[in-house]
């Protein structure tokens, strides 16, 4: 089980000082510690709880809400295929169906290379592109079965490899300038944060 | 919070079921209704948390002139003209419906469940449920029970998600270890992986849960609530005093539950005292006295064993005769040792305490507190004395909730950090020995212009100007915060400070179960029963006791030493185990072994006991009734539940029959008899009655809260008129600490006159003493700094080798062990691996032991637990020293 890195750990320090409260870096590090493992690991959540200042219970709480926070080894590659009523009607159930006998995993397994994991999702919001899908939560429009075992053998190559491990966030490593910073403001207090202050400023 | 009287002020009129009901402002409107009569069913509020509203069961209709709506009651307040329907169709249909949501994936296995007969589901279920489901499909499964602590157990099937036990871990305890977890479809209760529950305060949670989703492992499958008799009576596990419950069947002790009451414990206890019903059955508790043969000690007849124990004590002079120990006992059980100790036998070589408290003489004479004024809003608290949550835990719920809802600043000055110190405003660690030098600092007219015992400068000022910004007086826990320190540096910072703040009040903290109740009947050198000393009380108690002990007695250091120099013929222990439990073993093993006969009083065999020539079997907690002390001096009631194992006694009859074998009739045939001599003789408590404590639940503050006391003739004899008036008159009381003759709001009962006509007759001879005074400790000057030492700061834990935990089979595991901790500074700097073993040296011995890094240790400290099975601490200590300096060498 692995705890965040000493570089992560730095870069976690960093993410807990643009935040008023140390608590309010919770789920930003938990990305963090996803794109490090490929998923959260308990050792990561327990570290995370130390950093922050809240019980390994309370990480887990909110960790477990969302479904993106994975807590088992997942693939490199997570396929998610929508099966919501647009896709459904454009045939995503039948594309899920292919893409399982593509990989021979059922929804929620992993192939036993750990390339790919595959679910079945909700709606991803990609309505007037149906069927569409996800690989690492990078959109693929209007899939159509060949389309798919294209893109299965091509990330199995490396032919395509414009689409990084799962968990990878560019936010989460964002560089924030120091001008750019929100300021380490708590609600109670009455000063302003510094975004606020200098919007003020520029409509004067 | 839940009170009985009616809202005078600030009152809201509502109307409840076309009743007018008058509700407190900013009352909620789910307590109004109950106040007025009208329940209303709910799973997830609970008085003395945060409503949130979460189970919807309280859903009632409410008018507040925009038409009818439903609404949970709980997270309601009264508005002026709330019209409120509990009974409407339509709250019946939402009642219907919410219980047949909660019931959806319940397992409804109430025949096999520890909760069927007393689970709120279950009566809500029947009294407001809609009879049938109309569910057909699979419910849900999942795995039961899951233990998330040794101590609780989880069946998430039968979890409704009320979030009261989340609520209370978070909330009112500070340990968030158990969450929701999986939020969304499959919500549920549950822990972080292999990191359980381990909190002081667990059990609350089981008792609050409204279903059979949290269990205790002591109570599993162990009785039916309908199999239980139930009786209410006092925690003795600690001197904290929470109001419990003992359920027992079959003339077993089966659980203990808290009760709420406002003063004390407001329904929560610790895991120690809840679980503690364990130790009532304990194997190897004693059935029969046994006397010391060739063979060992032996099971003897009673008349051997007393006639032996008469024997000892009539063949020895009361200079030789010594008692050790009180604090097991009830408030009458002390009494009548203390009257055949001090009034017959005529020795003051008497004391309850283990070396390890307050000389009585501060613990009862300094000006004293109570919890409610201890944690009222916005004052100013601080801590000198031991770490509450290891050694007072519902007193540390009690500071918890008021730190972070009462706005109360709360300090702390103690050599090693302490369960509290999060909550602290400011946190002191002085070196072991100087917390007097601080407090000096700290009360001075001038800033510190240099480092006080340890203590940086400005952190040392930044705290004498929150000490100096206080408002009202400064309210102190004392206690001994190391007992590896002489208890003379925490007399001295109690005198600096109450020089310096002459309206400062202090709270007591001595841990032992009734050790208050001890001290004030007399078990203690130079005292006398009721809080007197025994110069000013000595015709007093010439007059009613056969004879007065001559000369101040020695204390248990002092008994320890003359055993050992065999000056001591015979040595009762009362309970007490003073090989364990003095911080110094060495002197108690020589002071054990130097006694002639040692005469031990005990429920099992202690480390101690078992060395005795003579063991008088005792009756335990809920095997007799009678009356405790808790630390405020709130004098409450202690019940009888079951029977003692076999032949066992209680110890006021076991003293009794001792005087009657030295030819002293006590004159007690019941305990009550005891407690009538108390409430007439003992200066602190005359007017105290059995009656007066069984009609008060919360107890009776003492003497706060007696009668007022008829000091001369003149009143005596209109005394039954003044308390008939007094008796009319229904007087209120704002809070617990008025001098007021009631308790709590309550009536005051008449005065016995019977009672006066002894009091009568007392006054006649001897003026009624004055109770004891606190006199000003003598300063003491620090001990030089050897920089190539570590004093040692020994704590104690909540679980440790003593009686109570070892007796029970969930709580004996959880000891922690000991090992040496220093600061991460000294850590690096002595060159060792974390849990690596070293060489720990005092004057007295060596011994080797794991070390630690801890951040709550000063540098040049080094803390230890005492009482621990792995190493024998105490060892270390010599208690004559003012501070005990270690050597720390690291071994190849």
């Amino acid at each position: 089980m692995a705890r965040l890195t000493a570089e992560n750990t730095e870069l976690a320090l960093e993410i807990i000082a643009r935040y008023p409260r140390p608590k309010s870096a919770l789920i930003p590090l938990l990305h963090l510690a996803q794109e490090q493992d490929g998923h959260v690991t308990d050792a990561a959540m327990s570290q995370i709880a130390e950093l922050v200042g809240v019980s390994a219970a309370e990480v887990l709480g909110t960790a477990s809400f969302y479904e993106m926070f994975k807590f088992e080894p997942v693939g490199r590659y997570m396929v998610n295929i929508c099966t919501n009523i647009s896709c459904q009607l454009m045939g995503g159930e039948e594309l899920l169906e292919h893409a399982e006998s593509t990989l021979g995993i059922r929804p929620g397994q992993t192939t036993e290379d750990g390339l790919f994991t595959l679910e079945d999702v909700e709606c991803i919001a990609a309505c007037t592109e149906a069927p569409c899908l996800q690989v690492n939560y990078r959109y693929f429009h209007k899939i159509s079965n060949p389309q798919f075992d294209q893109l299965v053998a091509d990330l199995r190559s490396g032919a395509r490899n414009d689409i990084p491990p799962h968990g990878t966030l560019a936010k989460v490593r964002q560089r924030i300038p120091a001008d750019r910073r929100a300021g380490v403001v708590t609600p109670e207090d009455t000063a302003h944060p510094v975004w606020l202050a200098s919007s003020q400023e520029a409509q004067s | 919070m839940p009170e009985s009287e009616a809202p005078a002020v600030d009152g809201v009129v509502v109307e409840i079921n076309g009743h007018e009901v008058v509700a407190r402002k900013g009352e909620l409107l789910i307590d109004a209704a109950e106040r007025a009569g009208t329940y209303i069913p709910r799973f997830c509020y609970h008085e003395r948390m945060k409503p949130v509203g979460m189970c919807r069961m309280c859903l009632v209709e409410v008018d507040t002139g925009r038409g009818p709506a439903l609404q949970p009651s709980c997270m309601i307040e009264c508005t002026p003209g709330m019209k409120v329907e509990t009974e409407s169709e339509i709250t019946k249909k939402a009642q219907d419906g919410v219980l047949e949501f909660l019931l959806l994936n319940h397992p409804l296995d109430c025949p096999v469940c520890d909760k069927g007969g007393e689970c709120p589901l279950q009566d809500q279920t029947m009294a407001f449920g809609p009879g049938e489901s109309r569910m057909v499909e699979e419910k849900r499964h999942k795995e039961k029970p899951i233990p998330i602590s040794d101590l609780v157990l989880l069946d998430r099937e039968r979890c409704i998600l009320c979030d009261r036990c989340t609520r209370f871990a978070k909330d009112v305890a500070g340990d968030p270890l158990i969450h929701f977890i999986h939020r969304g479809n499959n919500t549920e209760i549950n822990t972080f992986p292999d990191e359980p529950f381990a909190s002081y305060f667990s059990g609350n949670t089981v008792q609050i849960c409204p279903v059979g989703a949290l269990t205790a492992s002591t109570y599993r499958f162990k009785a039916r609530p309908w199999d239980l008799d139930t009786t209410e009576s006092t925690c003795q596990g600690c001197s904290v005093g929470c109001r419990i419950s003992i359920d027992s069947s079959r003339d077993q002790v089966q659980r203990y539950s808290g009760v709420d009451i406002d003063p004390v414990n407001w329904g929560w206890l610790c895991d120690k005292g809840r679980f503690s019903s364990e130790a009532v059955a304990a194997e190897g508790r004693l059935s029969e006295p046994l006397l010391r043969t060739a063979a060992g000690l032996t099971p003897a007849r009673w008349s051997d064993a007393l006639a032996a124990a008469a024997k000892a004590l009539s063949a020895a002079s009361s200079s030789a005769i010594a008692f050790i120990g009180g604090a097991r006992l009830t408030n009458e059980d002390a009494y009548a040792w203390a009257k055949l100790a001090k009034g017959v036998l005529g020795t003051d070589n008497v004391d309850a305490q283990l070396a390890d408290g307050l000389p009585a003489e501060a613990a009862l004479g300094l000006p004293r507190t109570t919890i409610d004024e201890l944690c009222a809003p916005g004052g100013t608290v601080l801590l000198l004395g031991p770490d509450p949550k290891e050694e007072l835990p519902v007193l540390f719920l009690r500071l918890r909730h008021a730190v972070e809802n009462d706005r109360v600043t709360l300090l702390e000055i103690s050599p090693r950090s302490t369960g509290i110190t999060s909550l602290a405003k400011a946190s002191l660690q002085p070196r072991p020995g100087e917390t007097g030098d601080l407090l000096r600092a700290l009360t001075a007219s001038v800033d510190a212009d240099r480092d006080i015992a340890g203590v940086p400068a400005d952190r040392v000022n930044a705290v004498r100007a929150l000490l100096a910004a206080a408002n009202g007086p400064i309210k102190v826990v004392l206690g001994r915060a190391s007992l590896s320190e002489s208890v003379a540096v925490t007399l001295d910072a109690a005198t600096v400070l109450l020089e310096a703040r002459p309206d400062t009040v202090f709270l007591p903290a001595l841990r032992r179960a009734n050790i208050h109740g001890a001290l004030d009947m007399g078990l203690a050198p130079g005292m006398l029963p009721g809080r007197v000393t025994l110069e000013s009380a000595r015709d007093w108690f010439a007059e009613c006791w056969p004879t007065v002990p001559a000369q101040r007695g020695l204390d248990t250091v002092g008994i320890l030493e003359a055993a050992a120099a065999g000056r001591i013929d015979v040595l009762v222990l009362l309970g007490a185990d003073p090989l364990a439990d003095v911080p110094d073993a060495d002197l108690a093993s020589r002071g054990l072994a130097g006694a002639r006969t040692v005469i031990s009083v005990d429920t099992l065999l202690n480390s101690s006991s078992a060395q005795a020539d003579i063991v008088l079997a005792a009756a335990g907690f809920a095997e007799k009734a009678g009356t405790t002390t808790n630390l405020e001096g709130r004098v409450s009631s202690l019940s009888q539940r079951v029977t003692p194992p076999g032949t066992a006694r209680p110890d006021w009859v076991l003293a009794t029959e001792l005087a009657s074998r030295l030819g002293t009739d006590l004159g007690f045939t019941s305990h009550v008899d005891v407690l009538a001599e108390i409430g007439s003789i003992a200066p602190a408590h005359l007017g105290l009655t059995a009656e007066l404590v069984a009609s008060s639940p919360s107890g009776v503050l003492v003497p706060g809260e007696l009668p007022a006391p008829i000091v001369d003739e003149e009143e005596a004899a209109i005394g039954d008129e003044v308390s008939a008036a007094a008796d009319a008159v229904d007087v209120e009381v704002a809070d617990g600490a008025s001098e007021v003759e009631t308790d709590g709001g309550e009536q005051a009962e008449p005065i016995d006159p019977e009672l006066l006509a002894e009091l009568d007759q007392a006054e006649g001879a001897a003026a009624q003493p004055a109770l004891v005074a606190f006199s000003a400790a003598p300063a003491v000057v620090s001990p030089p700094v050897d920089s190539y030492s570590f004093r040692l700061v020994a704590t104690r834990k909540l679980y440790d080798q003593g009686t109570i935990v070892q007796s029970g089979n969930h709580l004996a595991g959880l000891a922690p062990g000991t090992s040496v901790r220093v600061s991460p500074y000294d850590f690096d700097r002595l060159g060792v691996e974390a849990g690596g073993t070293v060489s720990v040296r005092s004057p007295r011995t060596m011994m080797m032991m794991p070390i630690h890094a801890d951040a709550g240790v000063a540098r040049g400290t080094a803390a230890v637990v005492v009482n621990q099975s792995d190493h024998q601490v105490s060892n270390l200590v010599n208690i004559t020293d003012l501070v005990t300096e270690l050597r720390i060498e690291t071994t190849k």
